[in-house]
């Protein structure tokens, strides 16, 4: 079985370590705040100004002055900060973030990512993706393996126009767990109950993939 | 005026001097923290052909999307825009450019221009569209970049509370990119939601020194919320 959003979430929350400063971008990386485990201490990153994310407000506590990159309402966490815009991507840029979680379109056997455009379709922006995928050393991508049509997403080359070069080593998704490296995926873990081959017959990059690939655990 | 108080009491005052064809910088993010009354009197003035650079264009019938309603934009610099149907339709039309700009490079150029730096080198962006027709360069093995600076005729931003001589604090994320955006103009109109006497403010919370501001006003603001998630209490 495919993993549901949540799952793919919750396998995510496994690559966070008490103390890490994460950024989750907008859509499903947003789910992995759910599944921080017990006691560990994680502080959630906005690129719009604010480490300390906490969860949306209650009706009282409303405040138009705070929201997250989505432009959601939120609060603040313990011990959050607030900052500006420039601020908030010398932080980014200058590799301080953990962890960054996001979404794509495709991602290829070079570790280049395709995320924020589709010609043809109206072009709304990168926001702070370029930024993010620049300045992070540890990024996990969260996407479907294939899209609704079928066609795999983890490619020999990205077709559609680059959110970043050569900058995605780990990709999180419905069907695998996938490192990138050395110009070929690397085929890590498995959802249960889904076959090597099916992986394999969906991922159109080149794949290696070890004697033993374990099931990932829930 | 006088010395160092920089209180105009009227938006016709704030924004005298804005002319067709000039380069606007805006604060803020999606709908927080804009300057609200300082666009509705460019609105107000019918400026035309501005270049505007701001994150975000606003949406239908608030912020910055005012401005599309008269097609007072040629062109917008931002990371993120369509978030209004007529920002769309005068898009596609061909009535409005866009120049699309990393988050991040967006920030740092205005910061950059304030700071009379006037091009950085940057990894965001290389290998992909933004990047093309830039100089390259290595640095540590890694290649950047050349990203320019961008400085505005006028800026226009919005802070919480300020001293009479503009020294400036924003309010939780409404600050995102008005202390950059109130560097980068030439002529910085700060609108704030209150107007304290110099020495009530303490020296070493302010955000943005009064030196960068040229005009202060003090506005009423809607403050509309854009995404209005909640949770049970």
């Amino acid at each position: 079985m495919a993993l549901s959003r949540d799952q793919m979430a919750i396998r995510v929350a496994r690559e966070l370590q008490d103390g890490y400063y994460v950024n989750l971008g907008i859509g499903i990386p947003t789910l992995v705040a759910n599944h921080v485990p017990d006691g560990m201490d994680v502080m959630l990153q906005s690129e719009n100004g604010l480490l300390g994310m906490g969860p949306f407000p209650t009706e009282d506590q409303i405040d138009p002055d705070l929201i997250n990159a989505g432009k959601q309402l939120v609060t603040t966490a313990k011990g959050a900060s607030i900052f500006s815009s420039a601020e908030s991507f010398a932080m980014i840029r200058g590799g301080h973030v953990d962890l960054t979680v996001l979404g794509a379109f495709e991602v290829d056997v070079n570790g280049n990512i395709a995320s924020w455009m589709i010609p043809g379709k109206l072009i709304k922006g990168m926001g702070g993706a370029m930024d993010l995928v620049a300045g992070a050393d540890n990024i996990v991508v969260m996407m479907t393996h294939a899209d609704k049509y079928g066609n795999s997403k983890l490619l020999p080359q990205c077709n559609l126009p680059l959110t970043g070069a050569g900058c995605i080593t780990q990709v999180l998704t419905d069907l695998a767990y996938v490192e990138i490296r050395d110009g070929k995926f690397h085929l890590v873990e498995r959802a249960p109950g889904v076959s090597v081959e099916e992986i394999v017959e969906k991922t159109a990059g080149e794949m290696v993939v070890p004697d033993h690939v374990p099931e990932i655990q829930f | 005026m006088a010395g160092f108080d920089k209180v105009v009491n009227t938006y016709e005052e704030a924004m005298a001097g804005l002319e067709d064809g000039m380069t606007v910088i805006a604060g803020g993010f999606g709908i927080c923290g804009i300057p609200e009354n300082l666009i509705n009197q460019i609105k107000k003035m019918g400026t035309k052909e501005l270049t505007i650079i701001s994150n975000n264009c606003g949406i239908d019938g608030f912020g910055l999307g005012v401005l599309l309603e008269d097609r007072q934009i040629k062109k917008m610099v931002s990371s993120y825009v369509g978030e209004n149907k007529l920002f769309e339709e005068q898009l596609l039309s061909g009535q409005l450019e866009v120049e699309l700009t990393p988050q991040g490079t967006l920030a740092e150029k205005m910061r950059a221009a304030g700071a009379g730096i006037p091009a950085f080198y940057t990894a965001t962006g290389y290998g992909t569209d933004i990047g093309e027709g830039k100089d390259v360069r290595e640095f540590n093995g890694r290649k950047y970049i050349l990203e320019e600076s961008i400085q505005g005729d006028f800026s226009i931003v919005k802070a919480w509370k300020a001293d009479r001589y503009g020294n400036a604090i924003y309010r939780n994320t409404a600050m995102n990119f008005n202390p950059m955006a109130a560097t980068a103009g030439k002529i910085c109109v700060m609108e704030v939601e209150e107007i304290v006497e110099p020495g009530e403010l303490d020296p070493m919370y302010i955000h943005t020194p009064g030196i960068y501001v040229d005009r202060l006003i003090q506005g009423t603001f809607e403050k509309r919320i854009e995404k209005r998630t909640v949770r049970e209490g």
